[in-house]
């Protein structure tokens, strides 16, 4: 394989990098050590100080760059004569449309979120061109080839969804410790610094009747000529005086004095920073008021944040946690290794390598001619990496086939819009949809519509389903369709009023459990909707077995990390090998089959 | 802990990995020192990311001049003749290291391993070698062995498409987590020239036929007089000449070996850089590992070769806890 014969397909080809952080500089260093001449690289991120612990081709002075031209540079440095093209840019953006994929021979994925994950394979597919994707977290890796057609494409089996929290935990119930963060970052942040026009269910039960009195409103604004020190405290007091009477003691001006972030803070402490860092957003920062929103990398935000979830878990008894701890899981901060990702880059070169020696048209499943690849923490099987059989398309995929999804929505009282945020945008990914009602266009987003149909379309958004000028009811087929992303898909409409199951995060379950209400479960499914339509087994009732702790829960779109995306359950025979999730230590088992060993030889 | 805390510059540079090992083992990592000889590609991917990973120190030995070929999977080697022209290997490797983490001192030890003494291995918790024969191996190790303080000690090897660590960790105590406890753990580590001179015919079934083939190699450089990767395919017939007949002393059956493997393993002189990115990564997380105590570190053999992709562990050991229980992973101590 090392040998020179096998250099021309590698010379000749020209190869699509997305993603330039920690598998990006290591495959971007690798490739061009495997002798790769023509590379493109998609990053829409600057350099930050974490990232340079494994990150190696930044210095301290890139921060601040483009991660995707400093890796370039930095690659010219040592081997100079390469083309490498960089793209300080969204992945998503309209420019790296079908036609920008097809000249490319082969996709690498470096990313570190499902939403551009998914992006990426559509388009892929779309323009026919092999992916190999990957993914790492602290010690556990993995790399999957996708071909169109040949093997599974990377939506085939839904990803776990990013985990959200019952309302009334977050603000009434609270147990763990990432419900208390939750409400600090999500409510009480939002509500004190972000946009006021958001809804935010930020509802502090008092102690003190007089208070309902007060619209409840007008409690977190500061008053004219308020003393930002007494507006401090009456916040404090709001918030947590109801539930704790740690306040008497607390002077709002102290110097804090607090270096370590790997301390754990006493109440006084947090309380102490609370109202200095409140001071010192309305001292230092009052500009940004009302436009914020949290930043793992906004020191202040997250003193904020680990302080009044501190005084928030101390009263409902939940052990404190430290900055350091409460960083990572608001920030949904994922661990991260060099080791892991230059393992994982190594791999991904020998996939991709396989995918331009070798015609893909003549590749069979069960060839073992790709493989994907686990890279584990502990020995299984004897084994650190484990290849393991590639796996055939799904043929109930809405993304590679053409199998049509299926939707449970009331019809009489939810909104286009609803349907098109909730169902065409978070569910199925998609940026630019048109949506479509047999021949009648019901929606679509574009730069060069006219106004009247601007003007139709922002009318039928506030419509209701069955009142829309070519009304959806049940048994309607509606036509989703993403023009930069050339995804079709049909979805069969159900009108539903009374719900007689439960379901998680919408996908795929479907099992009868009480005769309930007669409106849907807002607690099990808070969009009131439920999509179905993959057939994969429901294996992976809960959340997928993996988003159990903090880190992943409740994770946010586009953090800054590498995240795994780990398989699900779908039938897959044989033994179980045990990936442990590195974040809380415990056993995640999963069942792939192992590839066999392919040599012969082996007689005794 | 140790006293001693980490610094704010610290803790915001290691911020990631701390939460993969904690703030102790970072502690203890800043205060170790490391030894490689042998910049080859797999040991440059090491030193980066022990580099990365924030050590106290790393020393390079490679005499070397460098040439095209040193760079061929080295990418700590600009390809600009200005640069390395006149230098030794170890130079250039040590110049491109300082600027991956201004907090890790890289420096250069010149000379031959072999005649360095005890209280030269003494200042180092960790010795990686790399292209050194069997003997030179062995001299080492046991030079290592001598000494009152543990010096972690490893080899790697990439030919071709494949790749080979050995890890000696004498008598390694260490802690990790079983479900909500801390276990602490014991494992007792056999020699390189232990390890290798394990019957093969008391070596189990399984055994990876990288392992017979590296050792037929390293015997067939070592008869021959030969310096590491030496070797090349007009040497085809001596080396299947060779395996046969250690094979017979051995009573393992000659297919165990395929001659298709020995035919890779000498063609490929130069080393194949994704490979060395998958040894030296694995060879850094162990090396982590050791150093901070934390987690099972493997033993005793690593093996990867891109035809099955497979990245397996081998516990060959001659001692009672041997072949039979190579999978048994250490002692309970409690």
């Amino acid at each position: 394989m090392a040998s020179e014969g096998h250099l021309s397909p590698i010379k000749g080809a020209k190869v699509l990098m997305v993603g330039a952080g920690g598998i990006g500089c290591e495959l971007l260093k690798t490739l061009a050590l495997s002798g790769f001449q023509d590379i493109h690289i998609i990053d829409m991120d600057t350099i930050e100080v974490s990232n340079l612990n494994r990150q190696f081709l930044f210095r301290q002075s890139h921060v601040g760059q483009s991660k995707a031209k400093v890796a370039r540079d930095a690659v010219l440095n040592f081997r100079p004569g390469m083309s490498i093209t960089p793209h300080h840019a969204n992945v998503k953006d309209p420019e790296f449309n079908v036609d920008f994929f097809k000249q490319f021979n082969v996709v690498l994925n470096g990313l570190d979120n499902l939403d551009a994950r998914r992006h990426v394979n559509r388009l892929c597919l779309a323009a026919d061109v092999p992916l190999v994707e990957s993914g790492t977290t602290g010690f556990l890796g993995q790399v999957t080839v996708h071909i169109k057609g040949k093997t599974e494409c990377y939506e085939c089996q839904p990803k776990p969804a990013p985990k959200t929290y019952p309302v009334c935990t977050i603000t009434s119930t609270p147990s763990k410790f990432v419900h208390c963060i939750v409400w600090a970052k999500d409510l009480l942040f939002a509500k004190l610094f972000g946009d006021k026009n958001q809804e935010n269910d930020l509802n502090v039960r008092s102690s003190d009747a007089t208070n309902s009195s007060e619209q409840a409103k007008d409690v977190f604004e500061r008053r004219k000529d308020e003393d930002i020190g007494q507006y401090g405290r009456r916040i404090y007091d709001h918030v947590f005086v109801a539930l704790t009477d740690a306040f008497s003691s607390v002077s709002a001006m102290a110097s804090l004095g607090l270096k370590n972030p790997q301390d754990k803070w006493s109440l006084l402490e947090s309380t102490r920073v609370f109202l200095e860092a409140l001071k010192q957003f309305f001292l230092k920062r009052e500009k940004e008021i009302g436009n914020l929103s949290f930043d793992k990398d906004d020191q202040l935000a997250v003193e904020f944040v680990t302080a009044a979830a501190n005084i928030r878990a101390a009263s409902f008894g939940i052990p404190l946690h430290s900055l350091f701890e409460a960083k990572g899981i608001a920030g949904n901060i994922v661990h991260a290794v060099a080791t892991t990702n230059a393992i994982i880059a190594g791999l991904i070169v020998i996939e991709a390598i396989k995918v331009l020696q070798k015609d893909t048209d003549n590749y069979r499943c069960g060839s073992y001619l790709f493989r994907m690849t686990y890279c584990l923490e502990h020995v299984s099987r004897k084994m650190l990496l484990m290849p393991v059989e590639p796996y055939e398309p799904n043929k109930s995929c809405y993304v590679c086939s053409e199998t049509p999804l299926l939707l449970e929505i009331n019809t009489h009282r939810s909104k286009l819009r609803d349907f098109v945020e909730k169902i065409v945008k978070a569910k199925l990914g998609m940026n630019f949809p048109l949506i479509m009602h047999g021949s009648n266009l019901l929606y679509e987003v574009g730069d060069d519509l006219d106004e009247d149909m601007v003007a139709n379309y922002a009318a039928n958004l506030e419509k209701v389903l069955s009142e829309l000028p070519s009304p959806v009811n049940s048994g309607t087929r509606l036509t989703v369709e993403d023009l930069q992303q050339e995804l079709v898909c049909s979805i069969n409409i159900k009108h539903r009023m009374l719900l007689n199951f439960h379901s998680f995060w919408g996908w795929g379950v479907f099992i009868p459990l009480q005769i309930c209400s007669d409106e849907f479960d807002e607690e099990k499914e808070p969009d009131g909707m439920v999509l179905t339509g993959w057939t994969q087994a429901p294996a992976v009732v809960g959340n997928g077995g993996s988003t159990s702790n903090a880190r992943q829960a409740e994770a946010e779109k586009d953090t800054e990390v590498d995240e795994i995306s780990e398989p699900s359950g779908k039938k897959r025979k044989l033994s179980e090998v045990d990936i442990p999730n590195a974040a809380d230590g415990t056993g995640n088992h999963k069942e792939v089959k192992e590839l066999d060993d392919d040599d012969d030889d082996e007689i005794w | 802990m140790d006293g001693e805390e980490l610094t704010e510059q610290e803790t915001a540079l290691y911020d990631r990995q701390i939460r993969v090992w904690g703030a102790d083992a970072q502690r203890r990592l800043s205060k170790s020192h490391i030894l490689v000889y042998g910049m080859k590609g797999a040991v440059a991917e090491f030193c980066k990311n022990i580099v990365l990973a924030g050590v106290g120190s790393l020393t390079l030995v490679d005499d070397r001049l460098v040439t095209e070929e040193a760079f061929s999977a080295n990418f700590l080697i600009p390809t600009n003749e200005n640069v390395y022209s006149g230098k030794t290997i170890a130079e250039v490797c040590c110049n491109s290291l300082k600027e991956f983490n201004p907090m890790v001192r890289v420096s250069v030890e010149k000379g031959d391993l072999s005649s360095f003494g005890g209280e030269f291995y003494d200042k180092f918790d960790v010795v990686v070698v790399s292209c050194c024969s069997v003997a030179k191996k062995n001299l080492i190790n046991e030079k290592c062995r001598k000494l009152s303080k543990r010096v972690a000690f490893y080899t790697v090897d990439c030919r071709d498409s494949c790749g080979e660590i050995f890890v000696d960790l004498q008598n390694h105590k260490y802690s990790k987590q079983k479900l909500e406890e801390t276990v602490e753990c014991q494992l007792q580590y056999p020699s390189f020239e232990e390890a290798i001179s394990v019957p093969w015919k008391v070596l189990p079934r399984k055994t990876s036929k990288l392992y017979f083939a590296m050792r037929v190699i390293e015997q067939f450089e070592e008869a021959e007089g030969r310096g590491v990767g030496e070797i090349s395919i007009a040497d085809l017939p001596g080396v299947l000449k060779l395996k046969k007949e250690i094979c017979e002393a051995n009573s393992l059956n000659a297919s165990r070996i395929p001659d298709t493997l020995l035919e890779r393993l000498i063609m490929g002189a130069r080393e194949f850089p994704p490979v060395c990115a998958i040894i030296g990564g694995i060879l850094g997380q162990e090396v982590i590992k050791a150093l901070s105590g934390k987690g099972d570190p493997l033993k005793n053999f690593f093996f990867f070769d891109v035809m099955d992709g497979k990245g397996i562990v081998e516990d060959l050991s001659n001692t009672e806890t041997g072949s039979r229980v190579a999978v048994s992973r250490g002692l309970t101590l409690e």
